[in-house]
């Protein structure tokens, strides 16, 4: 298991009181593995990134990247944040070498990547634009390459599509389904749209509403080789959906 | 795009664009010419009293008799070198301080109660405690205009530091960034429009700071020749250096219009 969640309880501690924000969530990912987290909105989905992403500690158990506790942010996790948030201020190039530029050790290796990465990915003539001259969909190519330049091994997606229209949003998250399986990483979506859950992921956890608790873990094993927009036209896609709905609309 | 072929719409709009422009153009021309003129034609016809109003044509006389004698050089460029001086100080100094505060916020909280009375104060009420502890100088008169545009630089600044995309921030920060890398590469980059905004209200100010100090410590500047003039009642010259410093203040800012232009292309900014 490259990502292990153990009893993980968060509470927050402010003036006015304190906020219990996660409750005893367990589950892990296996090396590969593309997980979703839905729940309702406001329910802790965030913040259970930030606790993998080390941005912020639990209160209670424990969070295992690649067999390491968690103590603060490492370059085995690539974070990917709603929107693209590429500097506007930045050329393309230097937007995606943004993490590299950050640390000395690997640096070249980082340039390198990007290099790489922009050439396959068909954006090496945009790396001089700057990321108003570009698409949303090429924009949200360019975030994925930024954290791909640092050769994370687990990605965590937090909704980032949800800026995108409906129609950009299907091909977007398709495209970055593709790039992420053809390079091997583990990923983790944070989303609140089921069917965009169920067209990406390997499985499924559902979230409750605050404090958030794991409510039900989905397998989705006969939809796993599917591709994404494929997916929606299986049988067994509209069963996943009802089912999760269903658990979000009665314990939510 | 269509180079080749306008259509007879397109044409119609371009015609009618050109002409707003020129019509614009020519009343803004014609507008003060009015002005000068009624202003002229009230002295000579003894409609007002041209000893208390002055009048274009004395103005005239009064500022190519200043630049004969060299002293329009002397006065323009005293007051001008010495609003540079306050605007660019209280930009740096304002940015310094508020990247201070944004880097402890615990500073922050304690310091705010200051920044709020100092930002009420009136600081006009300082400027003779300036000059009994600087001397009467352009020391007193570079402090009257950092005391004029200091606090709001800082309070502008922090503000705009603070409400950097906390998910920006949030991205720094998983890529490993340390304070210093999030401030230089994020916050001060992403504040770059609240900067020139700060320079530009700064410009104003100092020319304030600039004025009112030369009013209290006159030895040269527009300042001292406006007060000067009327000590002595000679309203031309009270006049002329109100215009030679209008066209001063204006040349100014558009000078900081290039600047952001510049800049921004310079740094590729599309904000």
């Amino acid at each position: 298991m490259i990502v292990q969640l153990d009893q993980i309880d968060l509470t927050y501690q402010s003036p006015d009181g304190q906020v219990e924000a996660l409750r005893d969530v367990s589950f892990s990912l296996a090396e590969g593995e593309f997980v979703s987290l839905v729940g309702p909105s406001g329910c802790g989905k965030s913040t259970l990134l930030s606790v993998i992403a080390g941005l912020e500690q639990p209160s209670g158990g424990r969070a295992l990247v690649d067999g390491e506790a968690v103590t603060g942010p490492s370059p085995k996790i690539g974070y990917m944040p709603q929107k693209d948030q590429l500097f506007p201020w930045r050329t393309i190039w230097a937007n995606v070498t943004l993490g590299p530029e950050l640390h000395r050790a690997g640096r070249k290796e980082g340039m390198e990547r990007a290099r790489d990465l922009l050439d396959r990915y068909g954006l090496a003539e945009f790396a001089h634009k700057t990321p108003s001259q570009l698409s949303g969909g090429m924009r949200q190519r360019c975030a994925l390459i930024r954290t791909l330049a640092t050769d994370p091994k687990i990605l965590l997606l937090d909704e980032p599509f949800s800026a995108l229209d409906y129609q950009t949003r299907l091909s977007v998250s398709a495209d970055i389904y593709a790039i992420i399986r053809q390079e091997g990483k583990t990923a983790l979506l944070v989303t609140h749209d089921i069917s965009e859950s169920i067209s990406l992921s390997d499985r499924i956890v559902v979230l409750s509403n605050r404090p958030a608790t794991v409510r039900a873990i989905y397998d989705l094993a006969e939809l796993r080789h599917l591709p994404p927009l494929e997916r929606r036209d299986h049988p067994a896609f509209r069963h996943y959906f009802n089912a999760i709905w269903k658990e979000l609309d009665t314990h939510g | 795009m269509d180079e080749q072929v306008l259509s007879p719409q397109r044409q119609l709009y371009l015609k009618k664009q050109k002409q707003r422009k020129a019509a614009v153009f020519l009343l803004r021309i014609g507008l003060l010419l009015a002005l000068f003129a009624t202003w002229e034609g009230a002295s000579r016809s003894g409609l007002i009293d041209a000893f208390i109003f002055s009048s274009p044509s004395r103005v005239w006389e009064t500022l190519a008799d200043l630049a004969v004698s060299g002293e329009l050089l002397l006065h323009v460029g005293t007051s001008m070198g010495e609003t540079v001086a306050g605007f660019v100080l209280g930009t740096l100094l304002g940015t310094v301080i508020a990247i201070l505060l944004w880097w402890s916020p615990f500073l922050s909280r304690v310091l705010d109660p200051y920044l709020v009375v100092l930002n009420a104060l009136p600081k006009t009420a300082l400027g003779p405690v300036f000059i009994v502890w600087m001397g009467a100088g352009p020391g007193s008169i570079i402090a009257m205009t950092l005391a004029i545009s200091l606090i709001v630089t800082i309070l502008e600044m922090h503000n705009g530091f603070l409400s950097t995309d906390p998910q920006k921030i949030r991205l720094m920060r998983t890529l490993g960034a340390t304070r210093r890398q999030i401030l230089l590469k994020l916050v001060l980059p992403a504040n770059f429009t609240t900067m020139i905004n700060a320079l530009k209200v700064n410009v104003g100010l100092s020319w304030v700071g600039v004025i009112m100090g030369e009013f209290l410590v006159s030895r040269a500047g527009l300042g001292y020749l406006i007060v000067y003039g009327s000590q002595v009642f000679q309203m031309d010259l009270v006049m002329a250096t109100v215009l030679l410093l209008a066209a001063a203040a204006a040349l100014m800012y558009w000078c900081i219009l290039w600047l952001e232009k510049v800049l921004k292309k310079y740094m590729g900014v599309t904000v």
